[in-house]
């Protein structure tokens, strides 16, 4: 199981590689949309390959509940537990 | 009066060369771009052919990582050659809602189609990506051309196998005759190295099976040509009204005279043996742009070093040009370059123009023993063509029995 930090570091890895973003660009309260200009098809591509890193699934349904950076974050931590 | 186009700029990615210059300058010393395919998959699959003509700046070396990512190989190889058409033109304002684009494919998404496939039946549908779609639609180039330039005219895709980017240009000059636009990017674009393209081509015997020495494979017109050799890339032009490219002090590289599209309607694969379509063709591109046999110095031919294809080109060309075909240079490009399928009508049109601006015709390599059943003048070192006023002609004819020519005229 990894820590919020990791989950963070491992997710800005997945964002930066889809979309170029710097990784330190990608902090908790970033909204995928507004802050970091992800759009559907990015945002779909990053929920994927999270649950592959992570171990996880996320439920295409629950994706529009992940606004920002910290809610993908809990929303894998808590799926791990 | 139809209103006259010009081409304005150029742009490639080819086995040859990276960009244009590099290109031409090859193009006019004779060099091969075929070679020994290093990829695992070519034993894997212990396929029949193990070579092939791969561009020879890799699409990663040019486009950034992230915009890489969400095009087809085809669509990378597209995009690079219209950027570098679009910077030669030196268009720098333009009206968006009158700029087209008109850029095609022989195949389309071949890699992202069979790579998806490839994911599903490993991972399963949730590991298929969501750009999977976007990125394997035969019209993916032509959109993205759009998308990069800001092209809001319509972006058209001509879907005809070999003959398709010649066709682009045949759509260009349409659409620029007819008032719908002021500029097109016309192109080809096509990456089809993949080992499926490679053992269906290969079963229907179109390849050439010199896996021996490849630099020797594509031969047009040679006695001993035995196939094509699978090449990639993409070529692009930027066709102009000529009072608009007049009233922004363009420099032209050439009118494009006038174009012709056919159809043999007499088999799937096989070319009409009296070369009838193609001969339509031909005089049907000539007259849509006023010319005379006597006008035609040059001819890009199509010869893809297939042993049934050659000679009826020939035919055509006979029939075309009368006795004047004697006195025509004739250069076979894809002793190169291989053949780039649906782009090789777009790099090959930017041959012609160049030929006609420079005045010189692109050597034809691996003619050793030309077949006497195809008496044409073969260019095999680099040719100066005659002052004056010049045409020279670019055939391309495609699976399904396409036939395309455009007529290239010096100003």
């Amino acid at each position: 199981m990894a820590s919020n930090e990791e989950i963070l570091a491992g997710l800005a890895e997945i964002v930066n590689e889809e979309t170029g973003l710097a990784p330190e660009a990608v902090e908790l309260d970033k909204s995928f949309t507004e802050d970091l200009d992800i759009d559907s098809i990015s945002m779909m591509t990053i929920v994927v390959n999270a649950e592959e890193k992570f171990g996880v699934r996320i439920p295409d349904e629950e994706v529009k509940n992940l606004k920002t950076v910290g809610d993908a974050v809990s929303y894998i931590a808590n799926a791990q537990s | 009066m139809a209103r006259k186009v010009v081409i304005t700029g150029l742009g490639a990615t080819t086995p040859i060369g990276g960009d244009v210059p590099t290109m031409w300058k090859n193009a006019l010393t004779g060099v091969s771009g075929a070679h020994t395919l290093e990829d695992e998959w070519v034993a894997r699959y212990d396929l029949p052919v193990t070579f092939a003509a791969r561009c020879s700046t890799p699409a990663l070396d040019v486009l950034g990582r992230v915009e890489a990512k969400r095009m087809d190989p085809s669509t990378q190889f597209g995009v690079i050659a219209a950027r570098e058409a679009w910077a030669d033109s030196g268009i720098t304002e333009i009206d968006h809602d009158r700029l087209a684009v008109a850029f095609a494919t022989g195949i389309g998404g071949v890699w992202t189609l069979l790579d998806a496939w490839d994911t599903l039946k490993e991972k399963g549908p949730r590991r298929v990506l969501p750009m999977t779609v976007p990125m394997l639609m035969p019209n993916g180039v032509a959109a993205a051309v759009s998308l990069d330039l800001g092209a809001r005219a319509g972006a058209h895709t001509p879907v005809s196998a070999c003959a398709s980017g010649t066709e682009a240009l045949h759509q260009g000059l349409e659409l620029i005759r007819s008032g719908k636009a002021d500029v097109v990017m016309c192109g080809g674009a096509e990456a089809a190295i993949h080992p499926m393209p490679l053992a269906a081509f290969s079963s229907m015997q179109a390849l050439s099976r010199r896996n021996d020495d490849p630099e020797h494979a594509s031969r047009p017109y040679d006695i001993d040509r035995d196939g094509f050799v699978m090449g990639e890339g993409a070529g692009a032009l930027v066709l102009e009204a000529e009072e608009h490219a007049l009233a922004r002090g363009a420099r032209i590289y050439a009118e494009l005279a006038g174009t012709s599209v056919t159809a043999d309607a007499y088999h799937i694969t096989a070319p009409d043996p009296e070369g009838l379509g193609a001969t339509r063709a031909l005089k049907a591109a000539m007259f849509d742009g006023r010319i005379q046999a006597e006008d035609v110095v040059h001819v890009n031919a199509h010869a893809t070093s297939t042993p049934v294809g050659d000679k009826p080109e020939y035919t055509a060309l006979r029939a075309a040009l009368g006795k004047h075909v004697d006195n025509v240079a004739v250069s076979a490009t894809k002793s190169q370059m291989g053949h780039l399928l649906g782009a090789s009508g777009a790099v090959e049109a930017v041959l012609t123009v160049l030929a006609v601006y420079e005045r010189q015709a692109p050597v034809t390599i691996n003619l050793e023993n030309q077949d006497p059943e195809i008496p044409l003048d073969v260019v095999t070192s680099a040719r100066e063509l005659p002052a004056g006023d010049i045409v020279a002609l670019s055939n391309s004819f495609g699976f399904g029995g396409h036939n395309a020519v455009i007529a290239v005229r010096s100003l």
